[in-house]
């Protein structure tokens, strides 16, 4: 496999100005100017991506998962470090951020086209490809200035999924358009990982990465704290988040909440299909603690299939261990092996509490002839 | 989801793929091979830039003629009319000074502010910098090459004819104009980012520039005299605009002796009267200075752009 992407010892600092100077005068009054400050963006960040891989950066506001993904498209230059790329890249970063409104949007393809650094023939060539995927129809022709916002992104996306890339980088922007078009990108995505392109997806949405990467790369305070398989990654995310809403927990100084184990009365995790379940998540808690009770259901391959209401679901927490009883009325869930995330969520400010992935898993047995993940029980007949 | 072990061959052939380092400070070379790669964006960058500029208006880029045309009959009018400064056939005098003129100002002007006004693009899209500022200039150039035309059928009409013989120098002295030009837009376009105020001071420097430039005025009928007493001609010549504007003046005016419309009798001397062999080393020589000066702009402005996401 050729590495596409290889990022060595990269940092990078911000200079944050307190006061700034920006006019003659000032820089000629105050030579050094003002108070600034250092801030570190990104420190000593290390990885490589291979061809055909398609990688998750997690991480939460602030961590540089950004400042990373714009130093490795160009649009920043690390403090120390370097970053190489093999191949084209094409970056969804902020979409239409290169488009002219006063031009038409055919005009503005050639000029996007251009600034992503492929040639107006290349672009030529595949002009009604991204005609057609942006679903402008014949308004392409129309100043780009009186699109609507929808428009803008989609012809923006439709350039750069168009334009051929080896890599694609992606932040955020499948947040974009209706549900239909979120579809098309992701399934455009999807055909990019069978063609064995290289896909970056910046995103703090942790069901997108499950659903679209191999691996994840989680970053805390522009460290990188996690690379590897999407769901290691990903938990060790989550128990960094955890770590941190403790130290934020003034009102119970050395107190935390672990939950130690969850247990069935049979002592398995085998159910046949559309049967009832109950199991109990045995709990230790150094503190009263409020707060509500979140389970997750997701199959191997990282789908999420349900998730318990944060808001819904209260449970007060004494000092010592306890136990919560919760009871599964009907599986209806196929054939399969699934995985069970469950945790505590604080009230108010919707911090988690205590937190585990992968506290079981289900192994659902199924004897019917549907196919899937769901049984629906469709009834066919004639009238 | 898809097994990257599992997933086929290799697209086309990666591995040959060109390798693009993204790091701290790029050497010169790498600039100037990233800009070389990117002239596609440059051209498109010039053709959109002009097309916004004249979108919706009627006369479209022939507005970029009339500011030009306008200051060109005031001078000619001013000073042959007026003031009778006694220089024959002075608009065509003139016309080869403002040629020259108007392509440094329009691009340096143009081009001072052009980070600070595309910040968004600057933050969000990948590619050389520099090019913005270049794109500009390349504008400039567009208005150079329509009013160049224009001269060219002045001339016809009017029935003045060019030094023929000394005409391939002319693409020399362009050479280095648009070196010096470019020069200034990129590190004037990089100041900018920092200094605000760079853009107004550079509209006041600009016009005192002018009048230090010989567009309006002879160089050798009025200062060079003195200038030469005190052996300060070199200060004059330090401004590499009036070589080019001298020569072009050599070329399309001709002359450099004439017989004064104004005082009976009276011979002036309006241009610098040496040998083309002259003009020619000369222009090379700014040309050389030019290409060096065009490298450092670069690498200037390759240390100023570092900081760009923190200024703008």
């Amino acid at each position: 496999m050729t590495v596409v992407i290889d990022v060595q010892n990269v940092s990078k600092q911000f200079k944050i100005h307190h006061e700034r100077h920006q006019s003659l005068k000032e820089r000629l009054l105050h030579p050094k100017s003002g108070s600034t400050e250092l801030f570190h963006a990104l420190s000593d960040i290390n990885f490589s991506v291979a061809s055909g891989e398609t990688v998750g950066i997690v991480g939460h506001n602030g961590s540089g998962k950004s400042t990373l993904l714009k130093c490795i498209c160009g649009v920043l230059q690390p403090t120390s470090g370097d970053i190489r790329i093999r191949g084209n890249l094409a970056a969804l970063l902020e979409l239409g951020a290169g488009f002219q409104p006063e031009l038409s949007g055919r005009d503005n393809v050639f000029l996007y086209g251009a600034m992503l650094g492929f040639s107006r023939r290349m672009v030529d060539e595949i002009f009604d490809d991204i005609v057609a995927f942006s679903e402008i129809g014949h308004f392409i022709d129309t100043q780009v200035k009186f699109y609507s916002s929808g428009m803008y992104v989609r012809l923006a996306f439709a350039v750069a999924v168009n334009v051929d890339p080896d890599i694609l980088v992606v932040d955020e922007v499948l947040a974009v358009g209706d549900e239909r078009f979120q579809a098309k990108c992701i399934d455009r995505i999807r055909r990019f990982q069978e063609e064995g392109r290289s896909i970056l997806l910046v995103t703090h949405n942790a069901d997108q990465v499950r659903a679209l990467c191999n691996r994840a790369i989680a970053l805390d305070g522009g460290v990188m704290i996690a690379d590897g398989p999407t769901q290691d990654s990903l938990r060790i995310f989550r128990e960094h988040l955890l770590e941190d809403s403790v130290e934020l927990d003034r009102t119970g100084a050395q107190a935390n909440v672990s939950i130690d184990s969850i247990t069935t009365p049979s002592g398995t995790f085998d159910v046949k299909s559309g049967a009832g379940m109950h199991f109990d998540v045995d709990i230790t808690s150094h503190g009263a603690y409020s707060g509500n009770f979140v389970m997750e259901i997701f199959t191997r391959s990282g789908l999420l299939i349900s998730r318990s209401d944060a808001q819904g679901s209260p449970v007060n927490l004494k000092p010592g261990p306890n136990r919560i009883g919760v009871d599964l009325a009907q599986i209806p869930l196929l054939d399969g092996v699934y995985d069970l995330n469950v945790g505590i969520v604080e009230h108010h400010r919707n911090t988690v509490i205590a937190w585990r992935e992968q506290a079981a898993s289900i192994q659902v047995s199924y004897g019917g002839r549907e196919g899937g993940i769901v049984e629906i029980g469709a009834t066919i007949r004639q009238q | 989801m898809v097994d990257p072990a599992a997933s086929q061959a290799e697209r086309r052939s990666l591995a040959d793929a060109p390798v693009r380092v993204v790091s701290a400070r790029a050497s010169l070379p790498t600039r100037l091979r990233n800009l070389w790669s990117r002239r596609e964006l440059l051209f498109s960058l010039i053709s959109s830039d002009i097309r916004i500029k004249y979108k919706g208006s009627a006369l479209g880029i022939f507005w970029s003629m009339l500011s030009p045309a306008l200051t060109l009959s005031i001078y000619f009018l001013v000073f042959s009319v007026f003031l009778k400064n006694g220089i024959p056939n002075f608009i065509v005098y003139l016309f080869a000074g403002l040629l020259v003129w108007n392509m440094f100002q329009t691009g340096v002007n143009s081009a001072t502010g052009v980070i600070v006004d595309r910040a968004g693009l600057v933050k969000k899209v990948s590619f050389p910098r520099e090019i913005l500022a270049l794109a500009n200039v390349g504008a400039a150039v567009i208005y150079f090459g329509i009013q160049l035309v224009v001269l060219a059928i002045f001339l016809l009409v009017v029935g003045h004819q060019p030094d023929w013989a000394m005409l391939w120098i002319l693409p020399i002295s362009f050479v280095t104009l648009y070196l010096f030009t470019a020069s200034v837009a990129v590190v004037m376009s990089a100041v900018t980012v920092y200094l605000r105020d760079m853009r107004h001071l550079m509209e006041v420097v600009l016009q005192l520039w002018f009048w230090m430039t010989p567009v309006i005025y002879s160089y050798e009928n009025t200062i060079a005299a003195p200038l030469r007493r005190h052996g300060l001609s070199i200060l004059y010549f330090l401004n590499p605009v009036t070589l080019i504007v001298l020569t072009f003046q050599r070329i399309i005016y001709v002359a450099t002796t004439v017989k004064s419309t104004a005082v009976r009798g009276a011979t002036l001397q309006i241009l610098p009267s040496w040998p083309v062999s002259t003009y020619f080393y000369l222009n090379l020589a700014m040309m050389g200075v030019m290409v060096a000066l065009f490298l450092v702009a670069i690498t200037v402005f390759g240390r100023l752009e570092g900081n760009f996401e923190s200024e703008l």
